[in-house]
């Protein structure tokens, strides 16, 4: 008998839960009121919102000039913040979408937060194209229409036309995916519900779902296959963000390491903010048995390793420019390091490079407060690397006399400043509104029964019945 | 699903519904339910329970192959237009690149490809599921606001060949069920 229990891996949920307690413990959150330290939270995000949104009134109706731009610097903060919100986004599809795939139970119970941070982290990244397009209302320009302009047709072998696709595309599917999660937890919802509007709202959303199992197999295989569709898009949306840097001549943009160095950025900086507030959801919310230290552990490792991928493309960048014989490509490596923007070269790599090593360690993987120090290490560290490899490449140009320097203005840190404020506040009202958590899919792999099964485990071994494959769990 | 009663007033019936403990329970019920000859049926669950699909009879479902002619299609799509676009409707030498510069091409068909299966997969499955649906007589069950939460129901359907009110009911009772009730339409 105890060497049949002893076959059970550590469970995914802690608290040895029923489903009505998953119910109870995820709706509860929304049913009560919010808490002071939502208001709280609420209120300043929403005051920087507020702020952004006044700079970017001012820059909209003044003009781009209220930027620190000039004729050799013409992409800087607006194009380092739109990278840095898109690479954001990557881990909530890589969650939701990758680990599901290569069926990592443990994503079960972060993967519909971090699937909003996705669908939010594109929203702000959205924000900076437009507005870098100075006449925000002539946006739809870019997209394919029919239009009196004589036959005119966008250049579609335009690194910046094929962004408009991937990111609306990236922006569709991740909501779709999103939104088909959530259909079983909002009926989830709509009954708990007493009669009144949140009902009829729920009611409207959940599309009238009753959890035949008819339904559930289609459920299943559509998000088996919203998965693997998800998977090779993300993998495209920041191989095509490289492209408006790779496909360039500029020296340090024009490479072939671009796409894969900064897949991995992308996935390095979106666990960063997943686990960021992955802890701060827990403590708020009370979560400790859904977000455990298993999850912070896991998701550590996967930072430890693309911080490490970034690394090694780091090298190979000073390596390539080397071995080329190009003396612009080796010019701007050595400018780059030690060149007037080497503040911000060495604080990317020791946010980026030193600081994730440290998650070799299960002490700091263990410790949640060094944990959320690292986090917020890596993206600075991840902000910065943006920065530098725009500014820097354009900021010394072939022709010494072009030469210029960049300083952000006042405007555009503001700016930044709001995204943020987007960020959390919109972070805010889904913790408020929707399950943070997937109650449909943690129900699946809850460790309820297992006393049961584990006295069958003998006999049944070779046969999977029933919920069985919750017992597997995974090597994280 | 049946017609509404037309002839009279009294209430027609929907099935026969059990309401189960756990999942365990609800997938052995339904296997024994399948062997017994019933067809007509379905069971209710918060999550997807394995093997409830093989335990009904489930067929394979075509979700995946729409899914794939949507992915075709829309490659196709993205591909025809920016081959009209640039070779016959506006064509124009950009970098001395030929009209039909298709490699370049390749990052919009993919994503129109992606784009076009991802809904064709998400409206399959709606289609295929009859969702939205407005009203299903199954949510008049007694406490079927569990289903949604941690309630186990198996269903068997007024229209199945073998239904037989007095002795579905007496076969679903031999189940282990906590509940056996009539389903009203």
């Amino acid at each position: 008998m105890a060497e049949a229990s002893s076959n059970l891996r550590t469970p995914l949920i802690l608290g040895d839960k029923k489903p009505i307690e998953v119910s109870d413990d995820i709706c509860g959150i929304l049913e009560r009121k919010p808490t002071q330290l939502w208001w709280a939270a609420f209120g300043v995000s929403l005051f920087v919102l507020i702020v952004g949104a006044i700079a970017t009134a001012y820059q909209v109706s003044t003009g781009i000039g209220t930027w620190g731009l000039n004729k050799s610097v013409g992409w800087a903060f607006d194009i380092t913040n739109f990278v840095f919100w898109i690479g954001i986004g990557h881990a909530g599809t890589l969650i939701s979408a990758i680990l599901f795939l290569f069926r990592q139970r443990w994503r079960t119970s972060v993967n519909r937060a971090a699937e909003a941070m996705t669908i939010i982290a594109v929203l702000c990244a959205a924000i900076f194209p437009l507005i870098h397009m100075g006449r925000p209302w002539l946006a739809f320009w870019p997209l394919p229409y029919p239009n009196f302009r004589g036959p005119l047709w966008v250049n579609f072998r335009s690194p910046l036309v094929w962004d408009i696709f991937a990111i609306s595309t990236y922006f569709i599917i991740s909501s779709v995916f999103w939104y088909v999660g959530l259909i079983p937890d909002l009926a989830t919802i709509r009954d708990r519900a007493k009669e009144g509007i949140r009902k009829k709202i729920m009611g409207i959303l959940s599309l009238g779902w009753d959890g035949s199992y008819r339904t559930w197999v289609r459920y299943e295989t559509v998000y088996l296959l919203l998965a693997g569709l998800a998977t090779p898009l993300v993998v495209s949306v920041h191989t095509i963000v490289s492209m408006d840097f790779a496909t360039s001549i500029i020296p340090g943009w024009h490479t072939t390491i671009f796409p894969p160095y900064f897949v991995a950025g992308a996935v390095f900086s979106g666990f960063a903010m997943v686990l960021l507030l992955i802890p701060i959801a827990r403590k708020v919310m009370n979560l400790e048995d859904y977000f455990t230290m298993r999850h912070i552990d896991a998701m550590c490792k996967i930072i430890l390793l693309t911080g490490s991928i970034v690394g090694l493309a780091y090298l190979t960048e000073f390596f390539t420019a080397a071995y080329s014989g190009s003396v612009y490509e080796q010019f701007v490596f050595m400018n780059r390091a030690f060149g007037p923007y080497a503040w911000a070269y060495w604080i990317m790599v020791s946010c980026n490079v030193i600081s994730p090593q440290l998650m070799w360690f299960k002490r700091v993987r263990s410790n949640l407060y060094i944990v959320f120090a690292l986090t917020i290490v890596v993206n600075i560290g991840m902000w910065f690397e943006r920065f530098v490899i725009i500014v820097t490449s354009l900021h010394r140009d072939y022709l010494p006399s072009s030469w210029a320097d960049y300083t952000p203005t006042i405007i555009e840190l503001l700016t930044l400043a709001g995204t943020f404020g987007l960020f959390f506040t919109l972070f805010l009202l889904f913790c408020r509104f929707l399950p943070v958590i997937a109650m449909g899919e943690v129900k699946g792999i809850l460790s309820y029964g297992r006393s049961k099964r584990a006295r069958n485990v003998s006999k049944t071994c070779d046969e999977p019945v029933g919920m069985t494959p919750a017992l597997e769990g995974e090597e994280a | 699903m049946s017609a509404h009663g037309h002839e009279n007033d009294t209430p027609q019936v929907h099935g026969l519904i059990a309401e189960f403990d756990d999942p365990d329970t609800l997938l052995t019920a339904t296997t024994k339910a399948h062997e017994a000859g019933y067809r007509a049926m379905d069971a209710y669950a918060p999550f997807p329970v394995h093997g409830l699909a093989e335990a009904m009879g489930v067929r394979k479902t075509y979700v995946s192959l729409v899914t794939l002619i949507g992915g075709f299609t829309g490659a196709l799509t993205g591909f025809g237009m920016q081959y009209f676009a640039s070779v016959m409707h506006y064509p124009y030498s950009i970098g001395g690149k030929q009209l039909n510069s298709w490699p370049a091409f390749m990052p919009i068909t993919f994503e129109l490809g992606i784009l076009f299966a991802a809904f064709a997969a998400l409206g399959s499955m709606l289609l295929f599921n009859g969702l939205p649906q407005h009203y299903h007589p199954i949510f008049n069950a007694k406490r079927f606001e569990r289903a949604s939460s941690d309630g186990f129901f198996l269903c068997i359907e007024r229209t199945d060949a073998q239904y037989d009110t007095a002795q579905t009911k007496v076969f679903l009772e031999g189940l282990g069920p906590v509940e056996v009730s009539e389903v009203i339409e």
